[in-house]
């Protein structure tokens, strides 16, 4: 036995889990901060260590798992699709509690957080339908006790959270109970997942409750929450296999026009929050275009912006955060002169901006490339919206600089540069951001056998479409429940 | 003892690494705040230009000796995956040599001039930064051998002229001029990417080699079918006209110049404004294969040189009216190319960039030289009316008034796409409000309530 073939995911979801009531029990906010910070520290160490034996091809030794004596079997795992988010994920949680401000951390709460990167790293290493549909649900609780305990408006979260949850129980149940007697999910199954997963992805016009959630939730529970695009995971493993090719199309094109939608809104917004939810809403959207083409090219550019939105967008966050946390909320009706102040909040905050755009040398350039590519194999016109959206966003993004950044200079008796934690958090963020840019081939690869993997899971297409009656078969039950993702081929 | 090829290959590393470590030295100085003396960074600066132009001056060199046309550099594929692969090739020719040199040597002259003109400036360092991301977008774009790396090159020259516009960003009117710039940028950014990839289904690689077809620069003919060179054409003159500020684009032109007067010098006067006709050249062989497209390549050009040629004769101020008088040139140079005057233009270009960096680092002494001139003449300077005047007879006045507001060009794009864009997206955010506020029950936005200044700040400087 060797150190990779220790539980090393397992162990990353044990710590944050066990971690959370013990950080509840702390009262001063240090003490918290401290723990919160190096539990967060220690479950990223452990995603990594499980996403490097992965790629090395060793697999964890079954007698150290505590799933089996669990679950029964092994519910969590890794595959080429999870294996490099579930670290992306953990960095996250561990960059936003390390950048949280002092006069943050009483706010902040390290406890919730920690419970809800149990629930993200669990969610994101399931590929069992039922389970991962627990998951989601699970995963819509913590932000609903965020805006409770900051005594805000809950009713339209709760409203699209509900509709979301039902939507998504009732589909998977209708498309299970149709398989059990087909070989295909009929369009009365599978529309009512769609829905729950266009909800959950915050597609227009279901997508109010981000922007107001965005308006009332703090910044970093936000960016935790929604960063990681469970939305867009669900929509893989539960979607993608399953759905017919007109539904793919529908579901592309609705998520193609609230790409150009949000893009076009993040450029006349007047706040920061709303510029960054619509922001974050356009990429969002723009990967699940991607995946919704579902050829190849597409499908690699896809994933590969996934990773360069966690990166570069959660980046882009991090600094608005820091921004927030000295000055407020900032309006973007004027220029605010904020560059004097710290101008490595400056650089990275255009940084990631930039890259989230897909600017040359950063992470995101070679997947919008991938993704426009792609677009314009399916589609000409679907690869001009998509270079329109992409455009749009760089406007928005330069836009937002310079009203934030440029402008009368303003002096403080107080230093408003940013922090030494906070420095390490973007700047972290800013060499992966240059180094996926710059060495991009590990990432795209890995991406492209991860796209692979996806397209051999998918349904073959005479499966899809309706079979006459004597071509239909019962398909095995327990094939049906082992795994989503590879529900097409165990029919076959 | 290395070989002939070798020594090429490295030579043609030298003058595109310059840059790119100068850029890499500079950019990673700022992201960790470190303040490097004034005095480094201009070494640093003086360093990578005398390198890289060294570097393409013995490739050029070589070249003439060996009476070898073409040169490429492959660098590799830098992604490759099935169905796509990018790769950076560089491509040392008549056309991308000359420009690359002609970068250097602006370059470094600016560079020398505005060690001196920013000194002790609060933003030297960020000059400079902006400046090394200018040079390797220039250097990138002019020896670019594939539609990839040109596209690379071009967002850089793109982003740093935006900045640079806005560089004085304790008034609001450079970085409303900047986002100005940066908007049209981006529209072109846009036209080269589709344009890019377009080539890419077409040929199956972005290779400028297998689009142009056969032959060496200037005798370059492709052999793409009319219409798809057609479509890709049109893209590219896009692309073109919105970095070299053609009609309709013309716009951004005179908003460049807030910024600093050696980056006006050199982006502006010299080679950002003829980044536009360097692509047109390197892809001639591609417009010369549909006559319409040649026609509305001349067209453009020269309703550009009208235009601009009448806005720089009204213009009061010395940057406007050389950027303006830069332009009709630009104009006469895309007519040419139009034409398929390829020498000509290339000619024209170069001489005429050099000119106009001469002239805008002397615009800010343009009242004393106009004085020294006077005393040496002992009189005024003679004023002659402009032998275009007799032809334009009673409409004089409405001429002038277009020339003064530039040919409406900035007023139509406004109206007619931006606002009405503007205009729809804010309604759709009163009815998102509507919407949220309808479902909450109360006014849900907090946003709202926030003011367009924080309260932290105690004082204006």
């Amino acid at each position: 036995m060797n150190a990779w073939q220790l539980p090393w995911l397992e162990l990353a979801m044990i710590v944050s889990l066990v971690g959370s009531p013990l950080v509840s029990r702390l009262r001063d906010p240090e003490r918290a901060y401290r723990w919160g910070l190096a539990l967060t520290g220690l479950s990223f160490a452990c995603s990594v260590l499980a996403w490097i034996g992965f790629d090395l091809g060793i697999s964890s030794l079954d007698r150290w798992s505590v799933q089996p004596w669990l679950f029964g079997r092994q519910l969590f795992a890794l595959d080429d699709l999870n294996a490099p988010l579930i670290p992306l994920v953990a960095l996250l949680h561990f960059l936003t509690a390390l950048a949280t401000a002092r006069t943050h951390m009483r706010r902040f709460s390290f406890s919730w957080s920690l419970a809800a990167e149990a629930t993200r790293l669990a969610t994101f290493s399931c590929k069992e339908p039922w389970p991962l549909i627990v998951l989601l649900i699970v995963g819509t609780v913590p932000p609903y006790v965020e805006l409770v305990n900051r005594g805000r408006p809950t009713r339209v979260y709760l409203l699209h959270m509900l509709a979301f949850a039902v939507l998504l129980v009732g589909g998977w149940a209708a498309v299970e109970s149709s398989l059990a007697d087909s070989t295909h999910a009929p369009w009365w199954a599978t529309v009512p997942l769609l829905a729950a997963i266009l909800i959950r992805c915050g597609t227009v016009p279901v997508h109010c409750w981000l922007t107001d959630w965005f308006e009332h939730a703090s910044l970093g529970i936000t960016l935790l929450y929604v960063i990681p695009l469970s939305g867009v995971y669900a929509a893989v493993r539960l979607v993608l296999p399953i759905a017919d090719d007109w539904m793919l199309t529908s579901i592309g094109l609705i998520s193609l026009a609230t790409a150009v939608y949000a893009a076009g809104m993040a450029t006349i917004q007047r706040e920061t929050r709303r510029f960054f939810a619509h922001l974050f809403l356009s990429h969002a959207s723009l990967v699940l275009v991607g995946l919704e083409l579902h050829n190849d090219l597409s499908l690699t550019g896809a994933l590969s912006l996934w990773l360069s939105v966690i990166l570069a967008v959660g980046g882009f966050g991090l600094s608005l955060r820091a921004l927030e946390s000295r000055f407020g909320r900032l309006s973007l009706t004027d220029y605010h002169g904020l560059y004097e102040h710290s101008p490595t909040l400056a650089v990275c905050f255009l940084l990631t901006g930039l890259a989230s755009v897909g600017f040359p040398a950063t992470i995101g350039f070679i997947s919008t490339e991938l993704l426009v590519d792609g677009a314009i194999e399916a589609n000409p016109s679907v690869g001009v919206a998509v270079v329109a959206a992409a455009a749009l966003n760089g406007i928005a993004v330069l836009r937002a600089y310079f009203r934030l950044f440029t402008g009368a200079r303003h002096v403080s008796t107080v230093s408003l540069g940013i922090g030494l934690r906070e420095r390490i958090a973007v700047l972290t963020l800013a060499f992966l951001i240059l180094l996926g840019g710059l060495i991009p081939q590990p990432g795209i690869s890995s991406r492209q056998r991860a796209a692979q993997e996806i397209l051999a899971g998918r349904m073959p297409v005479e499966r899809r479409q309706t079979p006459p009656p004597t071509a239909r078969r019962k398909p095995p039950a327990r094939a049906v429940r082992a795994s989503g993702a590879r529900i097409g081929p165990a029919l076959t | 003892m290395p070989d002939f090829e070798t020594w090429i290959k490295f030579l043609g590393l030298v003058v595109v690494v310059s840059p790119a470590v100068l850029t890499i030295v500079l950019g990673v100085s700022a992201l960790l705040s470190l303040k490097l003396a004034e005095e480094t960074t201009t070494r640093l600066v003086s360093a990578a230009i005398v390198f890289g132009l060294l570097a393409a001056l013995v490739v050029l060199a070589i070249m003439l000796c060996t009476d070898n046309r073409h040169i490429a550099i492959e660098l590799g594929d830098w992604v490759a995956i099935p169905g796509y692969h990018f790769s950076f090739k560089f491509v040392f020719d008549r056309l991308s040599v000359p420009f690359a040199i002609l970068s250097y040597m602006l370059s470094g002259t600016i560079g020398a001039f505005a060690s001196r003109y920013m000194h002790r400036e609060r933003g030297f360092d960020r000059f400079f930064v902006l400046y090394a991301i200018f040079l390797l977008g220039m250097i990138l774009t002019s020896l670019a051998g594939t539609v990839e790396t040109l596209f690379a090159g071009w967002e850089f020259v793109g982003l740093s002229s935006a900045l640079l516009v806005a560089f004085f960003q304790e008034r609001a009117a450079p970085a409303r001029n900047g986002l100005w710039v940066w908007v049209v940028y981006r529209f072109s950014d846009a036209a080269l990417l589709l344009a890019a990839v377009a080539m890419h289904r077409l040929t199956g690689e972005g290779d400028f080699d297998q689009l142009l077809g056969h032959g060496l620069w200037p005798d370059e003919y492709s052999t793409i079918a009319v219409h798809d060179a057609f479509v890709v054409g049109l893209l590219l003159l896009v692309a073109a006209a919105g970095k070299s500020a053609l009609v309709p684009f013309s716009g951004w032109l005179p908003r460049a110049m807030e910024g600093p007067t050696p980056s006006s010098a050199v982006f502006y006067g010299a080679l950002s404004v003829h980044l536009g006709a360097f692509l047109l050249l390197r892809v001639s062989p591609l417009l010369e294969r549909s006559l319409l497209l040649c026609a509305i390549v001349v067209i453009v050009g020269l309703a550009t040189a009208v235009s601009a040629y009448l806005a720089s004769s009204v213009q009061t101020d010395i940057k406007s009216a050389l950027s303006f008088a830069s332009l009709s040139q630009v104009g006469i140079i895309v007519a040419e190319i139009g034409l398929g005057l390829r020498y000509i233009a290339l000619i024209h270009l170069l001489g005429h960039a050099c000119l106009r960096t001469l002239q805008f680092v002397r615009a800010p002494t343009l009242l004393r030289d106009y004085r020294t001139l006077e005393n040496a003449i002992g009189e005024r300077l003679p004023r002659t009316d402009s032998p275009w005047s007799r032809l334009v007879g009673g409409r004089h006045a409405w001429i002038y008034r277009w020339a003064l507001e530039r040919g409406y060009l900035d007023a139509l794009l406004l109206d007619y796409t931006v606002m009405p864009l503007v205009k729809v997206l804010q309604r759709c955010d009163a009815l998102e409000r509507r919407w949220t506020d309808f479902l909450a029950g109360e006014a849900s936005r907090e946003s709202d309530q926030v003011k367009p200044h924080f309260v932290t700040i105690e004082e204006l400087t």
